[in-house]
């Protein structure tokens, strides 16, 4: 591993009711490295994200994830964080709520000058106290980026990173996913290919369907 | 994976916020404890008005009153996993906490539920209804604790697998019965027990069944809920 956390795939595939999505994707990535994943609509983009982030168990094949010597000791869980139009906050509650709520549902300490540092940045700080509900839809998607980096994950996963985002949104995820490529690795499932040439690694679906 | 596994301390300082989440979520919302009290007060008042002066006998009261926590259970206990699914939030926690301690943290939440419906339908019940009298306070004490987390357990694990469903409302009572059964027909013979002056120790045998129901419930449901909750 080279003190380095790694991500793997090895011969994944995912059925739905007896449809193939996708099958015998590998790939690998480790810290430093960015991870693309292409494909069109329906070809299992967000389902292999799903099985990166452990929450869907693929149909064959392995995924790993190998932390490094100065990765924290933590659960699979713990090592990762997502952003996606689907991922859903507590509406009910604040976007700082929603920080304090994400960290101790995941047994870590809150930290709230963290969690201040990153509101500010994703430029919601003015509206930190107010409930996810009475958000707009580029609001939520930047409060989705506090909510997947307030533990410092060292693997980052984004589902179409610039949804619903106007242009001071999307330079601000540009400046994460470049901090997110010096430190960990970052994996991004999009149909935009205007940066295709920036990603070290890539896994197109067409191919694999 | 090779990662390691979360530690006792973390499980249950995530379990606890997984509780947490959900109670202050409650304190805002209402939504589960207006259902449930709503039922309670319905539920009873179409008993009073059934039974108009003429009263029932000591075991048809006993029935009714568990009849009254069933079915008003069943009507908010799913929302803990149900609400989970309509908001989007299943897979917020399924990226946040193990399966473990979601389903203690939402055990927890239910308990706490169930126990404070419990309570406020006894003491409806009692004020309102002719003759439901308990004259072993004891038995009727301890029914209501055990009942209350056999419930939860029961409660807890079903609305899990039917979150999913799309007949969510009718599959819950429906799914609920069999499995609520062994419970019902205890508490209720205990109830009669209390009402009837039973000593203590003539209802042990329903303590220890309803003891061993909650743990086989529980400990069936710990182990089986990673494959409901997972994919």
């Amino acid at each position: 591993m080279n003190g380095r956390i790694q991500i793997a795939g090895e011969g994944l595939r995912k059925e739905y009711n007896r449809r193939t999505v996708f099958r015998d994707v590998s790939f690998s990535a480790s810290s430093g490295e960015t991870l693309l994943i292409t494909g069109r609509n329906g070809s299992g983009k967000s389902t292999l994200v799903k099985i990166i982030c452990g929450v869907l168990t693929p149909g064959g094949g392995t995924f790993s994830l190998t932390p490094g010597p100065h990765d924290p000791p933590r659960d699979q869980r713990g090592l990762i964080g997502l952003v996606s139009p689907y991922l859903q906050m507590f509406e009910e509650f604040s976007a700082m709520e929603n920080l304090a709520i994400a960290m101790g549902i995941r047994g870590l300490p809150f930290d709230p000058a963290r969690a201040d540092a990153l509101l500010e940045r994703v430029a919601i700080f003015p509206r930190r106290h107010d409930p996810v509900r009475t958000y707009s839809s580029g609001m939520k998607q930047r409060a989705r980026y506090a909510f997947a980096l307030i533990h410092t994950p060292p693997v980052l996963v984004l589902d179409e990173p610039m949804s619903n985002l106007d242009g001071e949104g999307t330079a601000i995820v540009r400046t994460v996913m470049a901090d997110q490529r010096r430190d960990g690795i970052l994996v991004v499932a999009t149909n935009d290919l205007s940066d295709v040439d920036t990603y070290e690694r890539r896994v197109d679906l067409n191919e694999r369907a | 994976m090779s990662a390691p596994r979360i530690s006792p301390r973390a499980f249950l300082r995530s379990a606890g916020s997984v509780f947490l989440k959900d109670w202050r979520s409650e304190l805002r919302t209402r939504y589960a404890v207006s259902a449930l009290l709503m039922f309670v007060v319905t539920t009873i008042s179409i008993i009073l008005f059934s039974l108009g002066s003429e009263g029932a006998s000591p075991d048809a009261l006993s029935g009714m009153l568990w009849v009254v926590v069933f079915f008003a259970a069943m009507s908010g206990l799913s929302r803990t996993f149900v609400m989970e699914e309509e908001r989007g939030t299943t897979l917020t926690l399924q990226l946040l906490a193990s399966p473990g301690a979601v389903f203690f943290g939402k055990l927890l939440f239910n308990l706490v539920l169930v126990t404070g419906l419990n309570v406020v339908t006894v003491l409806l019940y009692a004020a309102f209804i002719n003759g439901f009298v308990i004259r072993t306070m004891s038995i009727f004490a301890v029914t209501v604790i055990l009942g209350s987390m056999g419930f939860a357990a029961a409660a807890t694990v079903i609305a899990a697998i039917i979150a999913r469903a799309n007949t969510k409302g009718t599959l819950y009572p429906v799914l609920s019965f069999p499995i609520v059964l062994p419970l019902l027909l205890s508490v209720i013979e205990a109830t009669r027990k209390a009402s009837e002056g039973a000593f203590f120790s003539e209802a042990a045998g329903e303590f220890q069944l309803l003891i061993s129901y909650t743990v086989v419930v529980v400990v069936a449901s710990a182990m089986l809920f990673e494959f409901i909750w997972k994919d």
